[in-house]
């Protein structure tokens, strides 16, 4: 430890220098750095010190403000993800303004990096003088207080959704729950059974569906979109554009013989995957809710050729309920917490032409099975060929379609071996007599009762085929391969290839972001990734934040997920947004930007730049100002600000310039040369 | 010698505008004439170097001095000034943040005595015959100033009182200085600190600009002679570079007000580092090009487009400030980039 003392007045910074047991200390001479950064100017105390994130380290900290009359301070560690905050509050404890303080991090973006003692040692020098010379222009700034609006804007009424709204709504808040088909319910309303259970999908879920429906503490807007997003944690504006039903809510019953007299049918590309029909006033299943029918506009009679109104004519209700005049409605309302469960899109399987989805006939998606093996779709729950009659009696489930492929999506889509399984069990069940085939790259059953189930099917004698699917085709090359689906297939367990002969193949595709997933995070602003999944705040310790305030994410909008973790997830976010309302007011980083009222020439750069919508220009004196409460501090306005009177607290010139001066020290100039 | 405070005016690497620009003040000229002897003035006086050897330190007690500090002649005129004056002014954007010829730092001093002694259309120089600090003829040594590599602003090299932006500074802004400076020295009024830069409003150039400034989403940059601006809005949102945004005011926003983008040589604001590196971050961040959604490669190919259409980027953001600014030079040749003299 090295101590100096220093005339009044001016800066007195501490120093510490965290070994990290030996995350640090193993590659970089703490010793050497904190000795040497005890000479640098301004330093009083320098010290280093087994684990700075202990009590006792914190402690050394506190002590040495009290008795040492230290005015900043510099921790060299970890990220200032880790313990910024554990710091920042150890100096106001001390009696400091917990924004003297800076941290250098020479763990992750040192010692983790390299064996190279010296080279770290040095860019452990670097990185915290880059730090003292920083903290000496810190300046102390006061934390902003935030009120929490109660009420919650959940988007997106999957599974993940209704569990996040039940939850608060539960808990006592008020939640508008907006989804944009007709009714909620999400992919999870198409399924038969769930894995590993088999409990029956909608008996489990219509509940949920129900509770939604009558809870005093959700307003449900379905067949709506939101539109707008202003605002920031605790005080948006949102406005949600509920598209016309034709229907109106107030006077339907509900009763379904609109439906019933309607004498147009389409084919329902969307719940029953293409493979049944509905008519064109409909609801997309006899459990959804709300229980209101919608007219598809597109293919209406009356809309394409102004005639036909049978849905109005017998119609029962007094006065009618059927509105061929109704538009579509903007709402808008305010919330103080947002959460995203905005779902999945199953990969569009004819992009693997091979696979011959389209061109052979008997090759299914996992979902139209889904919807044939469930009992209220459009066989009554019979497994058949697309003749709609003969039952194979070979099937090959085919996995990883479009997963764990770098042409299509390098990720594992986490849930297709189970749903597979599940699909397997299924066929056993219906057609007992039937071989099926699981053409698997690995079998991955990570989860409670999940491995069990695997062995259950390996019992039931499915033929498992480990190796990945070459082809599917129609091309015999035998006679027992006539009027089959042939699946080429290499068997890695055998080391050779083999043909499997089948009558039906279903294709097992990879769960991916829904193809506005990046429009959505935009409207939102927070991130979403190359992927398209939305990005949380951190993959382990902040799964279901993001790194916008106020917004959650929840469900396979985040990542490929199955049903509990898509529960989990609901609620999940539901407890931390109930916890901000619970506080009534948070205190938010002061890390802010202002706009120098009497310096800004109104050139008006910034105005459209912002992110959040913060910067307003005043006509009258033409000039803009940053909405204090608004602004995230994301700089980029005060970068894109040509004259300089946008300054970012706690980012000003000073600090950034001596940071970069101080991370160079040992190659800096001495005097700008002739 | 007369009572009356004594007044300088030298040049360095300068064009001669300033000058004019001080003689341009009209009638108040007579004024100056009558409060300041003239100490030194070869733009309008005969003087010599040696007159100024002669007096004693602190003799002079304003010294305009204007034009870069481009070689040795220079460097010992600012040295001899700063020793004689006991308030030195960087006078205009050339003293001020090296301006126009400081442009040449980004190349190399072999590569500027090419173009004007070497490969140049107007030149008949065979021998390749260029500027040589000493030569030796039959009546003896001739010598000549040493040509730097690089071209420095006046602070730079000695220590500056005060600096008075412009290429050249507006008249009514020289007049206004000169009456605080005589004030301070006549009445013994206060003067700005040591430092500042005078003469300037510390607002950008728009806000002197009449033009109707709008939110700004650029999709193509124009050559003044490409386009015919619209009379009433801002130009940068038609596609006309205009530094206006990042330029001190004081000019009265002369240019942009004919139709003409500033050009940047009231140097930047107060706290800016960097002038050029700040308009070009704010031209970056109004570029309008592609849409919400589009990927990421073709978004970059999109705004290189809008990019490439900036004719002499350096040129443009850096036309007045190079010397001064963060970049200094370009790298050259020396083991350590600075190229040095």
């Amino acid at each position: 430890m090295s101590e100096k003392n220093y005339p009044e007045g001016g800066e007195r910074v501490g120093v510490y220098i965290c070994h990290c047991g030996t995350n640090i200390a193993k590659v970089v001479d703490v010793e050497d750095v904190a000795t040497w950064a005890g000479e640098q100017p301004n330093v009083a105390v320098s010290r280093e010190y087994k684990f700075m994130c202990s009590s006792l380290g914190q402690d050394l900290i506190e002590e040495d403000i009290k008795e040492k009359g230290l005015t900043k301070i510099v921790v060299a560690s970890c990220s200032p993800h880790m313990h910024e905050k554990t710091f920042r509050t150890a100096c106001e404890r001390g009696g400091l303004n917990p924004f003297m303080f800076e941290m250098a991090n020479i763990r992750e973006h040192d010692s983790w990096t390299t064996d190279d003692e010296v080279a770290a040692t040095l860019k452990a020098k670097a990185l915290t003088n880059a730090a003292i010379e920083r903290v000496v222009h810190h300046q102390p700034l006061e934390q902003l207080p935030v009120e929490i609006n109660p009420n919650t804007l959940v988007v997106g009424g999957g599974i993940a959704g209704i569990s996040a709204a039940l939850e608060l709504a539960d808990g006592g808040h008020h939640v508008y729950l907006v989804e944009r088909e007709p009714s909620i319910g999400g992919h999870m309303a198409q399924l038969d059974k769930t894995f590993p259970t088999l409990d029956c999908s909608a008996c489990i879920l219509t509940p949920k569906m129900v509770d939604v429906d009558q809870h005093p503490n959700i307003t449900l807007l379905t067949w709506s979109a939101v539109e707008k997003v202003d605002g920031y944690l605790g005080n948006f504006t949102i406005n949600v554009r509920k598209k016309a039903r034709y229907v109106n809510e107030e006077h339907c019953t509900g009763c379904g013989i609109c439906i019933e007299k309607c004498p147009f049918k389409v084919v329902d590309d969307i719940f029953e995957a293409g493979l049944g029909e509905r008519k064109v006033i409909y609801r997309p299943f006899p459990q959804a809710v709300p229980k209101y029918p919608v007219i598809d506009k597109e293919n209406c009679a009356y809309f394409l050729r102004g005639k036909c109104k049978a849905c109005q004519i017998f119609c029962p209700t007094e006065p009618n309920s059927i509105d061929f005049e109704q538009e579509d409605e903007i709402l808008t309302f305010d919330v103080g917490n947002i959460i995203l469960a905005t779902g999945f899109d199953l990969f569009d399987v004819k992009q693997i032409p091979q696979y011959g989805y389209g061109r052979l006939a008997n090759v299914f998606t996992s979902l139209e099975f889904e919807r044939m093996v469930n009992a209220a779709g459009p066989t009554d729950g019979k497994i058949v060929l697309r003749d709609m009659e003969s039952s194979p009696k070979s099937v090959a489930i085919v996995h990883c379609v479009g997963s764990r492929d770098e042409n299509y999506h390098s990720y594992c889509s986490k849930v297709c071996c189970m749903y597979s399984l599940k699909f397997a069990h299924l066929v056993h069940e219906r057609i007992p007599d039937a071989d099926v085939y699981n053409c698997y790259i690995d079998m991955r059953t990570p989860g409670k009762g999940y491995e069990e189930f695997y062995n259950r099917l390996l019992e039931e004698e499915t033929h498992f085929i480990r190796g990945k699917v070459a082809e599917v085709t129609d091309a015999a090359r035998t006679p027992e391969e006539e009027g089959k689906l042939i699946v080429q297939v290499e068997d890695t367990l055998i080391g050779r290839q083999r043909r499997v002969p089948v009558d039906m193949v279903i294709l097992s595709p990879a769960m991916e972001a829904k193809p506005d997933s990046k429009e959505v995070s935009q409207l939102f602003k927070m991130g979403c990734d190359f992927d398209g999944f939305f990005v949380e705040r951190h993959p382990k310790l902040d799964p279901v934040a993001t790194m916008t305030e106020g917004v959650y994410i929840a469900g396979a909008c985040q990542g490929p997920k199955d049903v509990p973790d898509s529960v989990a997830q609901g609620a999940a976010t539901a407890a931390r947004v109930a916890g901000l309302i619970n506080l009534g007011t948070v205190m938010m980083e002061p890390v802010r930007a202002t706009i120098s009222q009497d310096d800004c020439s109104g050139c008006k750069i910034c105005n459209n730049m912002c992110p959040y919508n913060a910067i307003i220009f005043h006509e009258d004196r033409k000039v803009s100002e940053v909405i204090t409460a608004l602004c995230q501090g994301c700089g980029t306005c005060v970068a894109a600000c040509p004259s300089g009177v946008i300054s970012g607290a706690h980012f000003t010139n000073d600090q950034l310039f001596s940071q970069i001066e101080g991370i160079l020290w040992d190659v800096r100039p001495e005097k700008v040369p002739a | 010698m007369s009572e009356k405070p004594k007044l300088a005016m030298y040049w360095g690497a300068a064009c001669g505008g300033c000058e004019i620009s001080v003689l341009n003040i009209h009638e108040h000229i007579l004024t100056v004439d009558e409060i300041f002897d003239i100490a030194f003035f070869p733009c309008i006086a005969d003087f010599k170097v040696h007159h100024v050897e002669s007096y004693d330190d602190g003799y002079i007690d304003v010294c305009l001095f204007n034009g870069a500090i481009r070689n040795s002649e220079n460097e010992e005129m600012a040295h001899l000034l700063r020793k004689k004056s006991k308030v030195l002014v960087a006078f205009g954007s050339c003293a001020y943040e090296g301006c126009i010829p400081a442009l040449s730092n980004l190349t190399s001093k072999e590569a500027t005595f090419n173009t004007v002694y070497g490969e140049n259309a107007s030149l008949d120089n065979p021998d390749g015959i260029v500027p040589l600090t000493e030569v030796d003829v039959a009546e003896g040594t001739l010598t000549l100033p040493e040509f730097y590599h690089t071209v420095k602003s006046l602070d730079q090299v000695v220590d500056v009182d005060y600096y008075l932006p412009g290429c050249p500074p507006e008249s009514h802004q020289i007049w206004a200085v000169l009456q605080v400076v005589v004030a301070g020295l006549l009445e013994g009024a206060p003067l700005p600190p040591a430092g500042s830069v005078v003469g300037v409003t510390n607002v950008a150039v728009c806000e002197e600009c009449d033009r109707v400034k709008n939110e700004k989403n650029i999709e193509k940059f124009y050559r003044p002679y490409q386009i015919i601006p619209d009379p009433e809005q801002c130009l940068l949102e038609q596609g006309i570079v205009c530094m206006g945004l990042a330029t001190n005011g004081g000019c009265g926003a002369l240019c942009p007000q004919v139709g003409m983008g500033c050009r940047g040589c009231y140097g930047p604001l107060p706290g800016v580092e960097d002038q050029g590196a700040k308009m070009l971050s704010a031209v970056a961040s109004v570029i309008g090009a592609g849409e919400v959604g589009m990927e990421e490669a073709e978004l970059e190919e999109k705004i290189q487009a809008v990019v490439d259409t900036i004719a002499d980027p350096a040129g443009t953001f850096y036309r007045f400030s190079m010397a001064h600014s963060m970049l200094q030079r370009a790298k050259v040749n020396g083991s350590n980039g600075k190229g040095e003299a």
